[in-house]
């Protein structure tokens, strides 16, 4: 029999000379999308993936995921381990995450597929196959561990369609599709490594340590499976970015200025996994701030430091995002507790123990400039002025997220941050340096964005009222509002009373 | 500040325990981290895990890649082969 051979030639095998000089047509026809982007490969021979997987490899583990992860599906739904989380406002979570990231997953999976059949060299494609199959995996398997809880909890029924059309699900939907609308190599620096490698850490790793904290192993099951691909697509990050850049120096400029975009872009959307972190999950291991100082600015700058020699230096603004660390998840929440009413989500003021864990991890800003406004908003609604607004927001042009940030790059927490530009005799509004650098340089790109207030106004949602509104976007009347009194609330009482009452019988 | 860290998160859970206890073994100048549902090494330089080590924590043959099963994050340059895994930053 023929020995084993080792891991470097098994891959070698896999990924050299299975391609073929295309001789029916030119090969800039076949790979039609290589060269319009202005990037220069000369030779995708020198492309490596640092993690040896080969197809077999690559089935038998994601096999093994698979089959682990649905035996703690069934016993979760066998054991109605639903009723073991620590409160039913965590399902919240939850709710935001299927109808704002799961959509996304899916969205990727289509996009690694394109590159697959884009990139010329055997290696890339072979690496895009498999995060292409990843995706859909994690799409599937998010749906399904979610789909226990739509059983029981409300918000959860139609998150695609949401997707598409809800205010603050354009968000991620908005930074997507402009990652999916821009070439195979910025969609691949924005995705694999803007989002993965710089960022997704902040979304999986405290997030899902917090869904452990708060009893609840499928999700903490799901996610980690999904990161344990992750930690593969950060590595083809890492790489594609190395390869484009040892590849020639004319790419080097166009790298830096994806990175700068895209990292400001993710870092927008990751502004309301910010707000899960502090204030969705009742029991959080760690805060927005402190996984920021761990994911972020430890680890992107020793990246950027291992990344000097080729010329790259961090992204834009990073210093504004690390300034406003302090005040992102407050500022989000903000913003969500003046539109409850026009959310899928139940949400509430955070309750005295929460509000002193946030005094003790934001001692610089949390007293200061939050919780005054938040025992006010409590006093109204005692009340029986529950704070709802009525008007609809100004958008970001590029971020979409209203415009309630402030000037905290600046210093001046309580002046609300706006820009403005011009293109073609009109005025454009985004909500930070960050954002409207990214619009002045591609005014021609933003000025067509699907601004869910715009088109709210322009008749174009459903109707003029925000009850057809909420019906175009299949919401259920008691989907939204305030946690407290909540139907999710209400049947969480009741499933525990129901609990309670069997047990006794059963002794 | 650490210019040059790498970290690595496993799984705490029973498929990842020779990876583990290799990693506590083979690093002992690793920061080990303990959250709830994961263990983060984080290092200055260098992590790194030898089949040797982990097959005789496991008490069997080990397939490096298995730790693809368990392994939530990593940060640094990969460099794999059948007998070693390691992660490095200069």
């Amino acid at each position: 029999m023929a020995r084993k051979l080792n891991m470097r030639k098994r891959y070698e095998l896999l990924t050299r000379g299975l391609g073929w000089e295309p001789t029916y047509q030119p090969r800039e026809k076949v790979f039609s999308n290589e060269t319009y982007e202005g990037i220069k490969i000369t030779d995708w021979s020198k492309w490596e993936d640092p993690f040896r997987l080969t197809v077999d490899a690559y089935w038998k583990y994601q096999a093994e995921k698979d089959k682990k992860l649905y035996a703690v599906m069934d016993s979760f739904a066998q054991n109605n381990a639903h009723l073991n989380v620590a409160d039913a406002s965590y399902v919240n979570a939850l709710k935001l995450f299927i109808q704002g990231v799961t959509p996304l997953e899916y969205a990727a999976h289509r996009n690694f597929a394109r590159l697959a059949r884009q990139f010329g060299g055997e290696g890339a494609q072979i690496a895009c196959q498999m995060q292409s199959i990843d995706e859909l995996r994690h799409a599937q398997t998010q749906i399904h561990t979610i789909s226990h809880y739509n059983k029981h909890f409300n918000g959860l029924h139609d998150p695609f369609h949401m997707f598409d059309r809800v205010w603050y699900l354009s968000v991620p939907k908005s930074y997507f599709d402009d990652a999916s609308s821009a070439g195979p190599f910025e969609f691949i620096t924005s995705v694999s490594f803007a989002f993965e490698y710089l960022l997704t850490n902040l979304l999986f790793v405290p997030f899902m340590s917090g869904a452990a904290y708060n009893g609840d192993m499928a999700t903490v099951t799901f996610g980690f499976s999904a990161q344990s691909d992750e930690s593969r697509h950060m590595t083809l990050g890492l790489e594609i970015i190395k390869f484009l850049l040892e590849q020639h120096e004319d790419n080097v400029p166009i790298v830096q200025g994806w990175i700068d975009k895209h990292f400001w872009r993710a870092y927008r959307v990751l502004a309301l996994v910010s707000m899960m972190q502090d204030y969705m999950l009742p029991e959080s291991p760690m805060s927005w701030k402190e996984a920021w100082e761990i994911y972020f600015v430890e680890n992107a700058g020793a990246l950027f430091n291992d990344l000097g020699r080729y010329g790259l230096r961090m992204p834009r603004h990073h210093e504004v995002a690390t300034a406003e660390a302090e005040h992102l998840s407050h500022q989000v929440f903000g913003i969500f507790y003046n539109y409850t009413h026009a959310a899928a989500l139940n949400l509430g003021l955070p309750g005295e123990k929460k509000m002193d864990w946030l005094s003790e991890k934001y001692p610089n800003t949390f007293d200061k400039y939050y919780r005054p406004r938040y025992e006010m908003w409590a006093q109204m609604a005692k009340e029986g002025k529950r704070f709802y607004n009525g008007g609809l927001p100004q958008l970001c042009q590029v971020c979409q997220v209203p415009m309630a940030f402030t000037e905290i790059g600046k210093g001046d927490p309580m002046q609300f941050s706006y820009r403005v530009s011009e293109y073609n005799g009109e005025k454009f509004h985004t909500c930070s340096d960050g954002c409207k650098d990214i619009f002045d340089h591609e005014p021609e790109k933003y000025v067509h964005a699907w601004l869910p207030v715009h088109q709210i106004l322009q008749g174009n949602c459903g109707g003029a009222t925000i009850p057809d509104v909420l019906n175009w976007y299949h919401f259920q009347p008691e989907d939204s509002g305030e946690y407290a009194g909540s139907a999710d609330e209400i049947r969480w009482k009741a499933m525990h009373g129901k609990a309670a009452e069997s047990t006794q019988d059963a002794a | 500040m650490s210019d040059n860290k790498v970290f690595m998160i496993f799984q705490d859970t029973a498929d990842a325990r020779p990876f583990i206890e290799a990693l506590t073994q083979e690093n002992p100048a690793a920061n080990v981290v303990h959250q709830p549902g994961m263990v983060r090494f984080e290092a200055l330089g260098k992590l790194g895990i030898t089949r040797e080590v982990v097959e005789e924590l496991a008490g069997r043959e080990i397939d490096l890649q298995e730790m693809h099963l368990t392994l939530i994050s990593l940060s640094g340059n990969v460099d794999e082969d059948d007998d070693y895994f390691r992660i490095t930053r200069h």
